[in-house]
């Protein structure tokens, strides 16, 4: 638990950072949406954020091998299929767990808890059915 | 100088995801288990993220405008309509079933997992279908 917290107060002060220097919400699947068609002076930063992230992958990996090792049943499939519902629902929900989870809910903005508080839900349902249909995690 | 920020932000969000253990699939999908093995890290995760944003939120929101720019672009829809209840539904469903979403999944595919970079190109995919077919969405 103390890592998660240790994590969760890094990723509060990331995207207040982003808020204070730059003005923006950070959330994920809206800075990946942006890229898409962006208008003049939308891409740049965009771009360099993702950056921000694969670089930082590649430094965690670097320092502590086997952070990103997955343990998991699920099937090369399922990864595509879930892909595919998280890429088109996070835009239509107009966002996820970072925008709508951590910068939405700390706004107070009702959108935000009422979206967290579904994806959470259909998570809750989605790791039932596959318990259900495919067994163990 | 934008992009700096944003860089460094990535850089930092990046830590906190896989310092948390949100990276791994097996940790949300433990938390989403409520009836099975239950991991509640992700309520601390989400918990120390929303303390301190919701605090620091509070303060810079008092300013007129950011450091680097000429005024916070701030969501301002206040409805409840279907777009967010089905999108979250939907989203909520892949979550689950793999067990990442859009920010672990861009960093956790470093880590040499092809399933990750299935569901990262996949996710695009998904994204880009969105963005054909908004138009008529909306």
């Amino acid at each position: 638990m103390i890592n998660a917290l240790i994590g969760g107060v890094l990723i509060g002060l990331a995207v207040s950072l982003m808020l204070l220097f730059n003005g923006r919400v950070t959330g994920i699947s809206g800075i990946i949406g942006g890229t898409f068609k962006a208008p003049k002076g939308e891409l740049t930063w965009r771009v360099a954020f993702l950056l921000g992230l694969l670089f930082g992958g590649i430094m965690l990996q670097t320092f502590k091998p086997g952070i990103f090792d997955q343990v998991s049943s699920a099937e090369w499939f399922d990864y595509l299929i879930a892909g595919l519902f998280v890429g088109f629902g996070t835009l239509l929900g107009n966002g996820c767990t970072s925008g709508h989870g951590v910068c939405g809910i700390s706004r107070l903005s009702a959108r935000s808890m009422v979206a967290t508080g579904t994806f959470i839900f259909f998570g809750i349902i989605s790791v039932l059915l596959y318990k259900f249909l495919r067994g163990p995690l | 100088m934008k992009s700096v920020i944003a860089f460094v932000v990535g850089l930092i969000f990046a830590f906190g995801l896989g310092i948390s253990g949100m990276t791994q699939t097996q940790v949300v999908r433990g938390f989403l288990d409520v009836f099975g093995q239950w991991n509640y890290s992700l309520l601390g995760v989400m918990g120390g993220a929303i303390f301190v944003h919701s605090i620091l939120f509070y303060f810079i929101k008092k300013r007129q405008g950011p450091l680097l720019d000429d005024k916070f672009y701030l969501p301002t829809r206040k409805d409840l309509d279907q777009r967010l209840i089905l999108g979250s539904a939907l989203f909520g469903l892949g979550w689950g079933w793999a067990g990442i979403c859009p920010g672990p999944g861009i960093v956790a595919m470093v880590g040499g997992s092809f399933n990750i970079v299935i569901f990262v190109a996949s996710m695009l995919g998904g994204m880009a279908v969105f963005k054909l077919v908004e138009n008529r969405i909306k």
